[in-house]
This record gives C-alpha cells, structure tokens and sequence, in this order.
C-alpha cells in the first residue's frame, strides 16, 4: 500500500486551494448531501441554462479526498450538458472501479485513480459526484 | 497485564501493510482471546442445539450452557437475580427495548426524558422517538467544557416531571466516567429511573448495578471479548415484571389461543424467537476470562495506558486531544491540526495502526465540540506501551507526510 497513490500532488493542491469553492447569490439547483458513516458533508450548487451546466460551486466539510473531487468534479462539468455531465460521472464510476478510463475534458480527475486502492475511501471520492447525479436527476423529472 | 494475555488473541499476531498491527480501535469492538473462539467451536461441536424445548440430551446441554451463560452475567455486573438479565443483540437493542416496553407505558404527554448530548446516537434516538410518540419532552444536561458531567448541572434540569434519565456510563468519545450513581439517585428522588447505556464501561471497569442502583443497565458483548451479535439489558426485576414484551413469537409464550396469549416468567418473555446461544455460550466464556484477569486489573492496566497515552500524544504539535486531562478508561480522541481525520486514519493504516475517524455515532457530541469528525484511539487489555509508541510514531510521520504534500 502506497501512500503516494492516494495523495497525488495534484489532489493535495485541489484540497488546499479549491476551485469553485463557495456559495452562488442566486438560487440554482442545490444538492446536499452526507456521508452518514463518516460526517462528510457537501452542499453542490448547479446553475444550469438551457440545459447546460453554466457553473457548479460547493461548500463542504470533508477529508482531503471529499473535497479534492469536488473541487474537480464542479471543473469538469461546466459547459457540459446534462447527458454529458451523467455520462462524466458514469465515467467517473468506472475509475473508482479500476478501470482503465481518461478524463480528456479533465485530466487532474485521474489522479483519484489511486483511490481505488483503498476500498475505505471510495465513498469520500464519490460524494461530490452522487450530489451532481442527484442534482441531474432532479432536473430531468 | 503480561505479554502472555495478548499472545491469547490470535488475530493481534499479524502484519497490516507490512507493519505489524497495532489494534487501537476496542471502543468500536474488542478483539476476541482463543477461549472465546474455542467455546464458540465447542458448543457447535458439541452441544448445539435449541434451548428450552428438546428433551432430548443436547437440548439440555444447550439450555444449561445458554442459562449457565446468564448467571455469569448478572454476576459479573452484579445482579441480584439471574432472571434480571434479558440477553438480545446488543446495547442499541437493551435501549430500545426500555423505551419502547418500560417508556411507552410511563411516559405521558408533558413528561420529561433527561440525556445528555455526548450520548451515543443509540441512547439518543430511542428517546427522540419515544418523546414524538408521546408529546414527552427532551431535555439535555449540560456538560463542563471538559466534556465532563457534574451532578448539579444535572440536577438543573431533572424535575418531578422526568420520567427518564438516560446516560452512558463512560463516554465512547470522550473517556470519561459519569457520576451516574449520584445522578442516579437525584433521578428517584424525582421518581424517575435512570436508564444506564454501559457499553464503554462493562468492557473496562468493574460493575455493580445495585451499588449503582439503576433501574436499566445495557451492555454489548463484542466490546468485551465476546462474539458479535449477543448482548444483555439488565433491569430490576420489579420493572420487568410489569414490562410488555416488543417481540412476540416462540420461546416467549406461556400459553397461545387464538385471540389471546400469555407470556412467560422474566426473563424469557423478552426473548422472542430461537435466541442468541452460541453467542451467550462466547459471552459466559468472555467473562470467565475477563474474571480470571480481574477487573481490577484490567481498569488499572488501561487508567496507566491512558495516562501514558495523554503524556505522549501532546508531544506532537498542533495535535488537540478532546476531554479531560485525567482519564480513567482508554479512549483518546483528538485532532490534528489541517489533516482530516479520515486522512489521518488513512496515513495511520498504511503504517499497521488501526484507528477510528469519523463522529463515532454522536453527531450531536460533534457538534457540541464545534468539529465535523475526529480521530479516536482506544485501547484494551491486550495494548501496551509499544502500542502507543506506534501510534505516536505514525502521527509524526502523518504531520510529516501532510506537511509535504501541500
């Protein structure tokens, strides 16, 4: 077990300085959402526009992982519509299974491939992305 | 305690991650010596079959180790008789039971239920509930800053209206040991009974329920040696015998028509269904080790683990350890500065120590000390002092780690 497959440089600079971190003024689409195991929490805010992601923001409380894709996960998707932001997290899915998958759109996200070995935290590496899931499901009914 | 206790616990005899495993995680569940194991296997070997009913050979092997089991137990925790001991799943199945037999036909609308708010979610929730049910009304004691509890913070708010007091004998997160004999006796003054959740403190601590004169008193095996899945409630016989059975089924009937029935003698009319055997069978035999350490001993040799702990794990800078600075039983819960404790716990495992991150079921507690989660150690008979040298090793090396990576 290698510590340094879990903690990236890349996934320790997205938990110290996180992107799209904070609260819109207006109303969008807000998902909250807990990991009842461990306390994690997120608040995820979609703006979405003609079915389009036109921003993503969160506020959170959470571990290095939880919250480093989060702050990645709200980066990949703007700009994508919502059939594009499912298949993300589809895709996303599939990394925390071990699969061979890229994030062209994305690259910092394959960094959390290492997760993957560490059965314990793949819960901490998908709250973010269920909350965009959630949000997305919301929307289409 | 020598080396000899911890070479009886086959699973401490292992490397994690190429380090060998230091096992600090005993509040969340203890490790189980080759006693209980072998008992477990005996009576599956040997004996097993159902209790109460066969008259067959085995069937009264079975009865006599499952009610031989019970005695044990009510000596253990000091019960006057063995029919006051009600075995079940566990502590959160003992409290639930209270609250649904005992509060549901005690408690009225106006009534008060009395907790504290560092009680484990399952000395919380059976109350919330019963008080919804009931129009009752919640009300917290107010602990020291320490995360202690003092008699007269509790005797602000116990009125002639409580009907209920619950609290934890030991803190899980905080360590520390409540005045619950004292609160205990404010709590009848008032004409309330005091509802005991003695998960922590069975394990750790010699116990005695008529010294302490609570009414309830529910514990868990897996915390003290025993399989999981068994556990007991005490309660005064003179409440059980005017107590509602919550489970109906087999085993727990005197007699069945078909459109009334009635319940057997205490303390079998709580235990619906083929019980707990092989689990009681490991609990008696959990117990019998326990004895032959003595409590006593067992207590001392975790109050200097915990003081040696609390010395050496404010070594580290920027690490806060939550609760008093004295504590009797050993449970250290602490924080380190700008590491999550998930990330903590991680970095911990991959250097062979097994910890806790996370609210250890008290999200109220979490609250009141104004943090989302923490990390827990916990100790048992079977830690030592290299234990906590580990531990305080993978600590510097986790601040080292973290220091880097940013």
């Amino acid at each position: 077990m290698q510590l340094d497959d879990l903690y990236r440089r890349v996934i320790m600079d997205h938990y110290k300085n996180p992107r799209n971190k904070g609260k819109f003024e207006d109303e969008g689409v807000t998902i909250d959402l807990n990991n009842p195991t461990c306390g994690d929490k997120i608040s995820l805010q979609l703006q979405l526009e003609e079915g389009i992601v036109k921003n993503a923001r969160y506020t959170g409380d959470g571990c290095s992982i939880s919250m480093s894709s989060a702050s990645m996960m709200t980066e990949a998707v703007k700009g994508k519509t919502l059939p594009q932001a499912l298949e993300l997290a589809e895709r996303f899915s599939s990394l925390m299974k071990g699969e061979d998958v890229e994030f062209d759109e994305y690259e910092d996200i394959e960094a959390l491939s290492g997760v993957n070995k560490f059965p314990a935290r793949i819960k901490c590496a998908t709250l973010a992305w269920n909350a965009l899931r959630k949000g997305i499901e919301r929307e289409a009914h | 305690m020598n080396a000899s206790v911890r070479e009886q616990f086959p699973i401490l005899n292992q490397e994690v991650n190429g380090h060998p495993l230091v096992y600090l995680d005993s509040a969340a569940t203890s490790q189980k010596p080759r006693a209980v194991l072998d008992a477990v296997r005996r009576y599956y070997e040997l004996d097993n079959s159902n209790v109460h009913r066969g008259v067959h050979t085995l069937g009264s092997r079975a009865t006599d180790a499952y009610e031989g089991a019970r005695e044990k137990v009510a000596a253990f925790i000091g019960a006057a008789h063995p029919e006051e001991i009600v075995f079940n799943r566990g502590t959160t199945t003992g409290l639930n039971l209270v609250a649904a037999s005992y509060g549901d036909a005690n408690v009225n609308e106006g009534d008060e239920i009395v907790l504290t708010p560092i009680e484990h979610h399952s000395n919380l929730i059976p109350w919330q509930q019963l008080a919804k049910r009931k129009g009752a009304v919640l009300k917290y004691i107010e602990p020291n800053p320490d995360g202690t509890i003092d008699v007269e913070a509790a005797a602000k708010v116990i009125t002639d209206k409580t009907k209920i007091v619950a609290i934890a004998y030991v803190s899980n997160v905080m360590g520390v040991v409540h005045p619950v004999k004292e609160i205990g006796a404010l709590a009848h003054k008032h004409g309330a009974v005091i509802v005991v959740d003695g998960a922590q403190s069975t394990p750790h601590m010699k116990v005695d329920v008529q010294d302490l004169d609570c009414d309830f008193y529910a514990l868990s095996g897996h915390k003290m040696c025993a399989p999981t899945g068994i556990g007991a409630l005490y309660g005064k016989k003179a409440l059980l015998e005017k107590m509602e059975p919550v489970e109906f089924g087999g085993e727990m009937i005197d007699d069945v028509g078909l459109y009334e029935s009635t319940w057997k003698d205490l303390p079998w009319r709580f235990e619906g269904g083929t019980p707990i055997i092989a689990g009681a069978v490991g609990l008696g035999a959990a117990i019998d080790f326990l004895n032959e350490l003595g409590m006593d001993n067992v207590a001392e040799h975790e109050h200097r683990l915990a003081a040696y702990a609390m010395n050496r794990i404010q070594e580290i800078d920027g690490l806060k350890v939550f609760g008093p600075q004295d504590r009797k039983v050993g449970i250290v819960t602490f924080n380190l500065d700008d590491v999550h404790p998930h990330d903590v716990a991680t970095v911990l495992d991959s250097y062979g120590v097994a910890i806790r991150a996370g609210h250890h079921c008290c999200q109220p507690l979490m609250r009141w000390l104004e943090v989302s989660s923490t990390a827990r150690a916990s100790f048992y008979l079977y830690n030592n002092e290299q234990d906590i040298d580990r531990l305080i090793d993978a600590l510097i090396r986790t601040k080292e780690y973290f220091g880097d990576a940013t």
